[in-house]
């Protein structure tokens, strides 16, 4: 492989920039691999690079049915936090989080990792009780937590309404230092280009439309999948859908404790650095970042019911905007380049399903709701583990798909079985 | 947004009513525990159509069960619910 470096650059200039490769291969499906994982996004591509350099499970291949990275990895709002209030989440995230901060020597691939701070806002008394809380649980488990107060967050963000007559009066704020923001398309491409080095076959265009059961009835273990482009055989195959997760395992007979709902997002026209932190509010339903190219980015809560169309109900996105609005008054004045939308995987409790389903062979990795793209390291570590060992990580072994009826859900919110109420 | 034809009330929009669950995902009475548990944390969340409870909750506020596609947001049928319905 050609290591990208500044050096390489500057050779590459005297040449006129004709060095340039394509970041990976484009094979023709081998007839059978060790290794399947459907779904090319940044989990499944992060899954195959670790499977190939912590496992040396080589012989793999990521299937996608059009192009990688072209899922919710390549729409999502790129905040990377691990500050969950439960430690089987904070403890996977922050794992996660360490990733990030080293993700980019690692890969040899700018992800644009960004550590400016993940603020959320308090309100009202009871919002910092409950922020205090938070920040007790984390720290208690060495993640960073800084309670700020009214003139600290001023501080952050001097853009805040911190009037007393402001729709949403400020009390403070619960920051993790250590969060930020990423490159979206930069971590797909940056794993794919990774994993395709260590031998990972990565198939575009490749939609899975069954599997391939062992046994009479075809009711045994899982030992293919078929394909747009052909059948291929597996050792083991991984799903790594999202917002497809309940779907593809419907094709193996399986029902999910998820649902599919529309998630939204809008950016506006670049401006200078105005917002300089990611700033959410979890009593409210918004949140905000400014992108490395000065858009400011807002999203909100999801279409509460089940999609599968990617269109976006406008009332949804503009209460998003309103709000975070009338946190930042200044925001108004801007123009909306364009708002779009994803298809999340939302899982009953809100955390994420890793691990083994009823059938053998046939793994799967999702749930990750709206909240899924700053576990891409972790995720991939953790589910390449799981593949290649059969057995639970540690880290992974609280998000069993069975926990729904042990009752041992990992429910962050205390909503109970309701996807649509998260 | 779209219009949801109430059987009580006729078309009305979308955003007065809300979505609660799937007809899939409602146990039956006197189910044992570990069945109840499948069944209300398990849906086929198909990519087509699906039947699915809703409830005009700034309306009328009466269950419904639309048959809508999770696709084309397409509302087949709509049906009140009473005792026939979930029978
Ligand atoms: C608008 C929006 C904002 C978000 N904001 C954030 C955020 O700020 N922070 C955060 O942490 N998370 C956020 N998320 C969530 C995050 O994007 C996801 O949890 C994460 O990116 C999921 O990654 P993935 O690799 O699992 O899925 P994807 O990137 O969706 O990849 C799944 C892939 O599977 C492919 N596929 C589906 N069916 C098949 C099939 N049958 N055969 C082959 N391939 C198939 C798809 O084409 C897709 O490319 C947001 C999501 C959305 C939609
Ligand atoms: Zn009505």
């Amino acid at each position: 492989m050609n290591r990208y470096s500044v050096f390489g650059l500057m050779r590459g200039a005297l040449g006129g920039q004709k060095h340039w490769q394509p970041a990976w291969r484009d094979p023709e499906p081998r007839a059978s691999y060790d290794v399947v994982i459907i779904g090319g996004g940044g989990h499944g591509l992060a899954t195959a690079y670790y499977l190939a350099k912590v496992h040396g499970v080589r012989n793999v291949a990521v299937l996608e049915k059009s192009w990688i990275g072209g899922g919710n990895t390549g729409r999502n709002t790129t905040l990377v936090r691990s500050n969950y209030r439960l430690a089987p989440l904070h403890n996977l995230f922050d794992f996660g989080l360490k990733m990030w901060e080293h993700l980019s020597d690692e890969l040899n691939y700018n992800v644009m990792f960004s550590p400016r701070g993940a603020m959320f806002l308090g309100h009202s008394d009871a919002d910092m009780t409950m922020l205090a809380q938070r920040g007790d649980a984390l720290r208690c488990d060495g993640i960073d937590a800084e309670l700020l107060t009214r003139d600290e967050v001023a501080k952050v963000e001097p853009l805040i309404d911190m009037s007393r007559t402001a729709r949403f009066p400020i009390e403070g704020a619960l920051m993790q230092p250590r969060g930020g923001t990423a490159r979206h398309d930069a971590v797909a491409w940056g794993y794919a280009r990774a994993a395709d080095v260590l031998g990972v076959d990565i198939i575009q265009k490749c939609e899975v439309t069954g599997f391939v059961r062992d046994g009479a009835d075809g009711s045994g273990a899982v030992v293919g999948v078929e394909t747009t482009r052909g059948r291929i055989g597996a050792g083991r195959v991984g799903i790594c859908v999202a917002g497809h997760s309940g779907q593809v395992a419907g094709l193996a007979g399986l029902k999910l404790p998820i649902e599919s709902q529309t998630l939204q997002a809008v950016v506006t026209e670049g401006v200078k650095p105005m917002v300089n932190s990611s700033v959410m509010s979890q009593s409210l339903h918004c949140y905000v970042s400014q992108s490395d190219k000065g858009g400011i980015v807002m999203g909100g809560d999801p279409d509460n019911w089940p999609s599968y169309a990617r269109r976006g109900q406008p009332t949804v996105i503009e209460t998003a905007i309103a709000q975070t609005i009338a946190i930042m008054p200044a925001l108004s004045r801007l123009r909306m380049l364009r708002t779009w939308s994803g298809v999340t995987d939302m899982s009953f409790d809100g955390a994420p399903i890793i691990g083994p389903t009823p059938v053998r062979n046939l793994f799967i990795n999702g749930g990750w709701c709206y909240g899924g793209f700053k576990a891409t390291p972790a995720s991939g570590w953790t589910y390449a583990h799981t593949l290649a060992t059969g057995a639970a990580h540690p880290l992974n072994a609280p998000f069993a798909l069975d926990r729904f009826v042990r009752g041992a859900t990992v429910d962050e919110t205390g909503v109970g079985p309701m996807p649509n109420h998260r | 947004m779209y219009l949801i034809d109430c059987p009580h009330c006729g078309p009305r929009a979308q955003l007065e009513f809300t979505y609660e669950r799937t007809m899939d995902s409602i146990a039956p009475a006197g189910a044992d525990p570990q069945e109840a548990m499948r069944v209300l944390y398990s849906r086929a969340n198909p990519m087509g159509a699906d039947d699915e409870v809703w409830r005009h909750t700034y309306g009328c506020r009466a269950w419904l069960v639309l048959t809508r596609n999770r696709m084309t947001h397409s509302i087949d049928a709509v049906r009140a619910v009473g005792p026939e319905t979930l029978a």
